[in-house]
């Protein structure tokens, strides 16, 4: 099987936010980043199908040069090759215009599977993927937490995530597109020989200026204003060390609000 | 005279989703803010008697479309029975509620008309004649206004919760059938068999004590202090998606949209951020205790005791003083 993983860099998970001077965005010098958290798991998902049915597994990515780093982690991690379109100005930060050059990126390839993350830790669209798919002209699935593959038969089962602790498998012929959740398997590390190996293997890099996208048409969002949510608390706080508030604690959960 | 808003309801086994009442609540908000017709549409195989349960809601009309290819949910038939609807009648939004039918469809949908899509929103801004929306990026930690630049219909699903079904206001909607055409759609995705999931040993649902664990436990090794504190306190262990993604706990043990709704006497969240989706599945609780490091946390805003401490120190000396108490 051949399948593409899409990667997207993203502000890593300890990263204490704070706002950047025009108030659009997160101040970003001292922010260090990784790959988001789902599509980490894509890409589990399809080095497990590459171990099972044999093929290639290629990350895909857009974003600014730097991103280069999570491509290599990618890499290290079992993935045979990436492709990186490269937007440092973030002209394409939107998902249509994201998806448009994804996919333009993608026209030269074939491939059985595109695996995205389900949603990304900056914007959180929950769109790309199947934008992506649409653009493609393929079936998609998303949410998903077990892939079940049969390339010999060209076809594919999924596990959708339902609400409320429920789940729902879908049958759709390949090339076909998924969304993964984050927790459908164990991230495995990337392995000190995976390091090595990762150095040689090809990134294929994409000027986001070389894809032919009709700019002016693609539908666009744009963060107006980036802002801490306002604090609704009503809750009483507990003030001082440890000890202290520990104490207070046992006292008010068996006098105050009498659930001990 | 603005053009119109739709708002598309879903609806289960004849019953009206309550987020859906929650999409057309805010519909109703920014139709009587910026103007124009708000008209609710609905899907389905027989849709009729579940389009009448929205006709005594504010609305102009109640439009539904009803087909075979719409008995089960089906990505391509649905996206075309909406695309035929919105091409006809031009609206400037479509609402809808941010359930996983929808993460699946809206996105198809605005692909294929090259109209722009905004998720998850928790409410929209009326200023300038400019209508733009609120919603939450980086992780739910900050909330962000966004502008829209795309040619209308704008596809918008709206976050559970984010407005009351309580506020809807009434009225009397004529009901009407809008006729689609779907035997040129080919369905490529076929609906096998559901499962539950979170069958198990655990049922956190009768559990009058819970002890909530969340990523700031930071390893699997440290849990063992949250079972030392659910010991002392006779609680059962629950904890946020990212404990149970890791495999530190098993699946029964996640609370929230995509696990398990608990309603104990007592629920102690420790180092969990208060992410909606984890929000939703123990608001319900009688007494929530915070224990997090981050004043700004979320969780705080549902809890009746706030601590603002860590809880590598805290954690131990609850331990302590509930020991001494026993
Ligand atoms: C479709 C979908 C479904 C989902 N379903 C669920 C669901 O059912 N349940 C669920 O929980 N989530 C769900 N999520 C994930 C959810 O969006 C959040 O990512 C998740 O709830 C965050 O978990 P957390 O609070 O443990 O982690 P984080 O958000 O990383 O928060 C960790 C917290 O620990 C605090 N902390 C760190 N160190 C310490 C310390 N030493 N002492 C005290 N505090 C500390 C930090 O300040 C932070 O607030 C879902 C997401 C999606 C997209
Ligand atoms: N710039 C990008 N490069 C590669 N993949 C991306 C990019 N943006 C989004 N994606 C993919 O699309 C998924 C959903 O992103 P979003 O729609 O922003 O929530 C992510 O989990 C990625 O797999």
């Amino acid at each position: 099987m051949k399948i593409v993983v899409c990667l997207k860099e993203v502000a890593g998970r300890d990263t204490r936010y704070r706002i950047a001077g025009d108030g659009r965005w997160i101040e970003e010098s001292d922010v260090s980043y990784e790959i988001n958290e789902c599509d980490e798991y894509a890409l589990e998902e399809a080095l497990k199908l590459k171990e099972a049915h044999g093929g290639e597994v290629t990350v895909l990515t857009l974003g600014q040069s730097r991103a280069d780093k999570s491509m290599r982690k990618g890499l290290a991690m079992g993935a045979d090759r990436g492709i990186q379109v490269v937007d440092d100005e973030g002209k394409a930060s939107s998902p249509h215009g994201v998806a448009a050059a994804l996919a333009a990126a993608l026209e030269e390839e074939q491939f059985d599977l595109l695996l995205a993350g389900t949603q990304s830790d900056d914007y959180s669209y929950a769109q790309t993927g199947v934008i992506l798919a649409e653009m493609l002209g393929l079936p998609h699935a998303t949410i998903v937490m077990e892939v079940d593959a049969d390339p010999a038969a060209s076809t594919l089962k999924a596990l959708r995530e339902m609400e409320s602790g429920w789940f729902q498998w879908v049958q759709m012929p390949l090339p076909a597109v998924l969304t993964i959740q984050a927790g459908i398997s164990k991230v495995r590390y990337p392995s000190l020989k995976g390091i090595m190996q990762a150095k040689r293997k090809e990134i294929r890099q994409v000027p986001l200026e070389t894809l032919s996208v009709d700019w002016e048409t693609v539908p666009r969002l744009e963060v107006r204003r980036l802002f801490f949510p306002e604090i609704e608390s009503k809750a009483e706080m507990l003030e001082g060390d440890a000890e202290a508030v520990a104490a207070a604690l046992v006292e008010k959960l068996t006098k105050e609000a009498r659930v001990l | 005279m603005s053009e119109p808003i739709y708002v598309l309801i879903d609806h289960g086994q004849g019953q009206i989703r309550s987020a859906s009442w929650e999409a057309l609540r805010m519909g109703q908000r920014i139709a009587a803010e910026t103007g124009g017709a708000l008209h609710a549409l609905l899907l389905g195989q027989g849709a009729r008697g579940v389009a009448e349960q929205v006709a005594g809601k504010a609305c102009a009309s109640v439009i539904y479309c009803d087909s075979g290819r719409l008995a089960e949910y089906d990505p391509d038939a649905y996206a075309a029975a909406l695309r035929q609807v919105l091409e006809a009648d031009r609206p400037r939004l479509l609402l809808m509620a941010h359930v996983y039918q929808n993460i699946d469809l809206a996105p198809k949908l605005a692909a294929g008309m090259n109209t722009a899509l905004v998720t998850d929103c928790i409410g929209f801004r009326s200023q300038d004649g400019e209508l733009t929306f609120v919603r939450q990026m980086f992780r739910n930690k900050l909330d962000a206004e966004v502008a829209i630049h795309s040619p209308h219909p704008w596809i918008v699903t709206m976050q559970s919760g984010a407005y009351s079904a309580d506020d809807l206001e009434e009225g009397q909607a004529t009901v009407h059938e809008r006729p689609v055409s779907l035997d040129g759609v080919e369905q490529r995705r076929r609906q096998l068999e559901a499962i539950e999931g979170m069958k198990g040993s655990v049922d956190l649902s009768k559990a009058g004590v819970i002890v909530g664990v969340g990523r700031g436990i930071k390893k699997e090794e440290n849990l063992e202090m949250i079972r030392e504190l659910a010991r002392v306190l006779g609680a059962e262990i629950g904890a946020s998606r990212p404990v149970v993604d890791n495999d530190w706990l098993e699946r029964e043990r996640q609370i929230g949209s995509s696990g398990q709704n608990v309603s104990p006497r007592l629920y102690v969240a420790c180092g969990i951020s208060g992410a909606i989706q984890h929000i939703v599945g123990m608001k319900g609780s009688q007494c929530i205790v915070a224990i997090n490091t981050d004043p700004n946390a979320p969780i705080f805003n549902v809890a009746r005791y706030g601590i603002v401490g860590d809880i590598f120190e805290v954690v131990p000396a609850l331990i302590k003083k509930l020991k001494e108490r026993a």
